[in-house]
């Protein structure tokens, strides 16, 4: 059996050939370099990893690349290339949302899964959106603040 | 406000929120050796032996004997060893390192590595310790006769857990040794204290060491003195390595089990009121140490000075004792000693004004110090104290008055509703003269020919946006846009020793010397030339000194003020509460940025309900800590407090840059006291510990002792 996984990443078609139980964080950050990747926990508790798998919002650190055979995964620094990341980032900025800054590349993805879903989200969907994705800095008000900021500025995108 | 306060986008966001800053964990791998610590698995044994599985060519162990210099990490003594020689006190406790090329075969030869113990008994149960490593007294005005002369006594003990920091990036440090030179580089507060820990440790001068702060996810004070023990094990690594840098970062459970947390601690207050007044506190506080001494003597010294609370007592009396323990080296955590007392304070106000049948807000105001009274060590309280006002302003937004009452009639239904509210201080800055005598702050300026400026300073920006708010302060006295002025991560081959990132002292203390900085070169300004200015700590004269021998003199030159409103809804049924809202004012003098100020307060309020309420860690009968990830020690997500409604309250202080205080620690302070009095309120039943879970409410539901039950 050829143990080839393919997968879109960042838009590019990428092939990888080590093993099915991998996990795509591991992948992600020492295949592909891609270290806007964060690893907090490694068991699906903290969001520091997340990454849009087929447009999914989804723990890297949970997903077997067996998984990701054929799929889209979309990381940060794929991501920051988008207009809706630039809408983003300028709302984290105005809220001054980033303060370790560990846990945000994981804060903006789940932020594009909440409004890619819904573009005008009350306050209480983003919490939810968000609540996989620990932050122990900022207390989320910041966060929250600037995802309901992007919804407004970023009309049309979402 | 001071127009320094409004807000700019923060130095580092570009690099943050593209994902594109490197932490420690993010360098390439290629090149650089995987360290992976074995550890002790009895909370106190003899080492007979370590014995390896037969390693391959590049893997190699580090133990004790690969000590050129000293086997001590410093901290405030010297009693820690770098890798245990011959006995271990705390399970965990690092033996020896598993160095070599490949990540996941290291790890592999340091779980085959055994090690061979004689296991001695352990002493797990702070009560049952034989070696009390601190104990510190005080005692002001006539104890004895207000004691005698009371109309009522009242006393309680109170308890707090354990509190793991859990910033989202893992400890983590690389270390290289080339030519006699090591270079260490790391996820860490506080430069200067890895500098003297890695050279004495390697036995190298100063000169030959150079430690580089990498981007830091996050610290809480669980990177002020544990980097300096993983910074020397990594660097004797490094020394055998032999040219190539060598990493080690934890992973999440490592790093939940074996570093330093918040010290768990036992208050017992023992209150004299005479005509409705509080004449008198006798106070013994006993924290947990762990193992090691490490930072549980200015731990202590902080926790103790407040205990007496923002009261004016005439008559005080307190005892302090950090005991050992053969458990994990408790440690700095944001509020430093501080949040443990002023839980207990603020609980023992709200209980006897219960017993007293008077209104506990009222109560408590009647105490109140105001500028001009003697704190608790016989200093002065000398810059107004703005709590009056931030009662009031806390009072109306949290409509506190009316609720307090209507939830005050003992509920029947499921929902059970309770409010409460606690007042609190944070002394900025370095308790007593340590600033004076022991960190001695220089920062530098820096300008190149072209007129560019850079800040030289080695204090860390772990989050709370230091590099954001030093480059405001240069910025606005130099008249160069914020953009346009220079700051790197500290690297100690470059900038002076300003001292570390602790104590809520960055921007008070270093923020102002790089004002005076500033203003020394824009006077000495010569265009076209390369400049440097440095500037040195001077305390101000106004401070009565402190002397550490009677706890005796100016703890602090000024104070940071926190005022909480909590209001809980506890579902009878199942235990499980939820916090509708939590509104909190602060007075940290003015905000060098408002945004950034905002989210230290927000992001201190919300680490202070989840030590109240659901962060639980605990260790068992053989000294191992059980609740070691992330689904056993839960912290808040964004949907466990959805309204949290912070408001500043401006009181300058002249000595700080623009008026500024410390802010960093004060939000977390007092928080659990208000936590837990609306609990007490929703649920009718006196508490006094946290945290305090779902289960234990639960019990107090059924009327039993919550502590009580916890023990069968």
């Amino acid at each position: 059996m050829k143990n080839e996984i393919r997968f879109f990443l960042n838009e590019k078609e990428v092939v990888y050939t080590g093993s099915a139980t991998a996990r795509l964080l591991d992948v992600l950050r020492n295949e592909f370099e891609l270290t806007g990747v964060k690893c907090g926990c490694k068991e699906g508790e903290c969001g520091a990893c997340c990454v849009l798998l087929n447009d999914q919002l989804v723990n890297s650190c949970m997903v077997a690349m067996g998984f990701v055979d054929g799929g889209i995964v979309v990381t940060i620094e794929g991501y920051r290339k988008t207009n809706q990341f630039r809408v983003l980032d300028k709302a984290f900025a105005t809220t001054a949302a980033v303060q370790c800054g560990y846990c945000i590349p994981g804060m903006i993805l789940a932020a594009e899964s909440i409004l890619s879903r819904n573009p005008h989200p009350t306050a209480e969907t983003i919490r939810e959106g968000i609540s996989g994705n620990l932050c122990r800095c900022t207390g989320y008000n910041a966060i929250v603040k600037a995802i309901e900021i992007a919804a407004n500025e970023g009309e049309g995108l979402w | 406000m001071h127009k320094i306060s409004n807000s700019v986008t923060k130095k580092d966001h570009d690099e943050k929120v593209s994902g594109s800053v490197k932490y420690v964990g993010d360098y390439p791998q290629i090149g650089m050796l995987h360290g992976k610590l074995i550890r002790s698995s009895y909370a106190h044994a003899r080492i007979l032996g370590v014995q390896t599985p037969e390693l391959p060519e590049g893997y190699f162990l580090v133990d004790h004997r690969d000590i050129a210099g000293e086997n001590i990490v410093h901290v405030v003594q010297d009693d820690s060893p770098a890798y245990a020689d011959g006995e271990v006190h705390y399970r965990g406790e690092p033996i020896a390192m598993l160095v070599g090329p490949n990540e996941e075969e290291t790890t592999r030869y340091a779980r085959l590595t055994e090690v061979t113990y004689e296991v001695l008994p352990a002493i797990l149960d702070v009560e049952e310790s034989e070696t009390v490593f601190f104990d510190y007294h005080y005692e002001r005005g006539e104890m004895e006769q207000a004691f005698s002369d009371a109309d009522q006594i009242f006393e309680e003990v109170f308890y707090t857990g354990y509190q793991e920091q859990v910033y989202l990036e893992t400890q983590g440090m690389i270390a290289e040794y080339k030519e006699g030179h090591v270079t260490v580089r790391g996820s860490l507060q506080c430069p200067y204290y890895v500098h003297g820990a890695v050279a004495k440790v390697l036995g190298l001068t100063p000169d030959k060491v150079r430690i580089v702060q990498e981007t830091t996810g996050g610290g809480f004070g669980g990177k002020e003195a544990f980097p300096s023990f993983l910074a020397a094990q990594t660097a004797v690594a490094a020394v055998k390595a032999q040219g190539k840098p060598v990493r080690v970062v934890f992973d999440r459970r490592e790093d939940m089990e074996f570093t330093s947390k918040r010290h768990p601690s036992k208050s017992t207050y023992k209150v004299a009121v005479k005509d409705g007044k509080v004449t008198a506190m006798d106070i013994d506080v006993i924290f947990n140490a762990g193992a090691f001494t490490t930072l549980s003597p200015v731990v202590l010294q902080r926790g103790i000075i407040a205990a007496p609370g923002v009261y004016n007592v005439p008559n005080v009396n307190v005892r302090g004792r950090a005991v050992r323990t053969h458990t994990v080296p408790t440690g700095a955590y944001r509020g430093f000693g501080a949040p443990q007392t002023f839980f207990a304070v603020e609980r023992m106000m709200d209980h006897i004004a219960k017993a007293l049948d008077v209104d506990t807000l009222t109560f408590k105001r009647a105490h109140l110090v105001k500028q001009g009274d003697q704190t608790s060590t016989s200093g002065i309280y000398h810059y107004p104290v703005p709590l009056p006002a931030m009662i009031d302003d806390v009072l109306d937004r949290s409509g506190y008055l009316k609720k307090r009452k209507n939830y005050e009639k003992a509920g029947i239904e499921r929902d059970r509703h309770g409010i409460g509210l606690s007042l609190w201080f944070h002394g900025a800055g370095f308790t007593g003269s340590g600033e004076r005598d022991f960190i001695k702050a220089k920062v530098a300026l820096q300008k190149t020919a072209d007129g560019k400026v850079e800040i030289l300073a080695s204090n860390s920006d772990i989050g709370q946006g230091i590099k954001t708010t030093f480059a405001k302060i240069v910025a606005s006295e130099l008249s160069i846009p914020y953009e346009e002025i220079r700051i790197s991560n500290p690297d100690t081959s470059r900038v002076p020793d300003s001292g570390p990132t602790v104590a809520s002292r960055s921007l008070m203390i270093v923020g102002e010397l790089l004002r005076r900085a500033a203003i020394h070169l824009r006077s000495e300004w010569r265009e076209g030339e390369a400049q440097r200015v440095e500037e040195h700590f001077v305390e101000p004269e106004f401070m009565i000194p402190f002397r550490l021998d009677d706890f005796h003199g100016d703890a602090y030159p000024t104070y940071a003020w926190g005022v909480a409103a909590v209001e809980v809804k506890v579902d009878a049924l199942t235990g499980v509460n939820e916090v509708v809202g939590c509104w909190s004012a602060f007075d940290v003098g003015t905000p060098i940025d408002l945004n950034v100020v905002v989210g230290q307060m927000e992001g201190g309020v919300l680490q202070g309900l989840g030590y109240a309420s659901m962060e639980q860690m605990n260790y068992d009968k053989d000294g191992r800590i059980r609740n070691n990830s992330l689904s056993d020690y839960l912290i808040p997500t964004a949907m466990d407090v959805s309204h949290l409604d912070v408001q500043m309250h401006i009181e300058e202080y002249p000595y700080g840059p623009y008026g500024a205080k410390g802010a960093g620690e004060l939000p977390l302070v007092g928080i659990p006291a208000a936590y837990v009095a609306a609990m007490e309120q929703a649920v009718s039943f006196p508490f006094s510990h946290i945290p305090l879970t779902a289960e234990e409410t639960l019990v107090a539901l059924s009327g039993q002792s919550a502590r009580e039950a916890q023990k069968t």
